[in-house]
């Protein structure tokens, strides 16, 4: 690699690393997936200081072609990830339409109580 | 608190064109019932109708489909004691006179009974397309062999519950499309006591069906998977249904999983 790509490529983890921080300290980030991101963060900054890394890797197991080892990687991080999100919107999906339930209760009894109709909020 | 009264629930989204006829003919036919209109995210004055003309109304904020409609007229029948409960369509196309049908059913001792449009002695009138027909015999097949029963009318939308079966379904019942189908399933392998009744369907009053036909067979393949992947293990049935021999009486803890 040369020493421009190689430049290139810290800065861009460096820039990485820097967003995850930003999003964490202005509180858009929950704690649980910081952790995940910043993992990611280091992950490439460490690729990117020591690209005979990946080298090593991929002769170990048998790859022939480094970049693949790489997108392999990528690939499969992205994949489970995916899975991970589409687990936690199910949950997400249950938890709101639970509370649409409990409230279609709340305000049955509500308005039993108060004998008239709760005018409509914005729906 | 137990309440002997029968409840009615009625999912409804967007169907102020129907919905005040068929409470009408519920509060003239059959009196000693009471009635929920669940409305289920509805933009026009179905709400409103049903609040005035007297019934309990449950308004969802916004629409769940119909399996999160009645799994909200479940909790709501436990909350206040209800030891029956019958599911009712708010396009007219159920019969109230039919109601007393399906509470004999349960009164029988079964926990679900449904009104089916083509058990025998059922309705000779109700018309479906050859293609429809086709898929609810996929869906029979299916069925018959994920429970081992041949059932009539697997999709059919007038059901009767117990009050061990409403406990049980006012925490799990399934929130997918044509959650009739899995929900009976899932009651078979819980364990539950399921049963046929013929009922006649009359046409629908109002309202359109309420989804378009490419749709439809995008929701009718994902039911199938749902059908196929999920449903309880066999095992678990077995346990369940040991549990239920064990102590009838107590089926209603069972289902607080």
């Amino acid at each position: 690699m040369s020493t421009s790509a190689h430049v290139l490529v810290i800065v861009l983890a460096a820039a990485v690393i820097a967003f995850i921080i930003h999003l964490v300290r202005s509180r858009r980030l929950r704690a649980k997936y910081s952790v995940l991101w910043f993992s990611i963060g280091l992950g490439l900054a460490v690729l990117a200081v020591f690209p005979d890394l990946l080298v090593w890797v991929s002769d170990l197991f048998g790859i022939g072609y480094p970049p693949a080892t790489f997108m392999l990687l990528a690939l499969s991080f992205l994949l489970v990830l995916a899975l991970h999100f589409s687990w936690e919107l199910s949950r997400l999906e249950d938890r709101t339409r639970a509370l649409a339930e409990e409230y279609a209760l709340l305000r049955e009894e509500v308005e039993e109580r108060l004998g008239q109709r709760m005018p409509d909020g914005s729906g | 608190m137990t309440n002997r009264r029968p409840l009615v629930i009625i999912p409804a989204y967007n169907e102020e064109e129907s919905l005040p006829a068929v409470l009408k003919e519920l509060a003239e036919q059959t009196p000693g019932y009471d009635v929920l209109v669940v409305s289920d995210g509805s933009t026009d004055r179905t709400a409103e109708l049903a609040r005035q003309s007297g019934v309990h109304v449950a308004t969802l904020p916004f629409n769940l489909g119909i399996g999160g409609a009645l799994r909200t007229g479940f909790a709501f029948a436990v909350r206040r004691g209800y030891e029956r409960a019958v599911q009712f369509d708010a396009d007219g196309q159920h019969d109230p006179l039919a109601v007393q049908d399906l509470l004999d059913g349960l009164d029988r001792g079964a926990d679900m009974v449904i009104g089916s449009r083509f058990a025998e002695g059922g309705a000779v009138t109700y018309e479906v397309s050859t293609i429809r027909r086709r898929a609810m015999r996929v869906l029979q097949w299916l069925v018959k062999v994920l429970v081992r029963h041949r059932f009539t009318d697997t999709s059919s939308g007038f059901r009767a519950f117990s009050r061990p079966m409403l406990e049980y379904f006012a925490h799990s019942y399934p929130v997918e499309y044509m959650d009739s189908v899995e929900a009976l399933v899932q009651a078979c392998n819980a364990g539950f006591r399921v049963e046929e009744v013929p009922a006649n369907m009359r046409g629908r009053t109002g309202g359109a069906p309420s989804t378009r036909k490419l749709k439809l067979v995008y929701y009718y393949v994902r039911l199938l998977v749902v059908l196929l992947v999920s449903t309880t293990s066999r095992s678990q049935r077995a346990r369940r249904t040991a549990q239920r021999d064990g102590d009838a009486e107590s089926d209603s803890e069972s289902g607080q999983a």
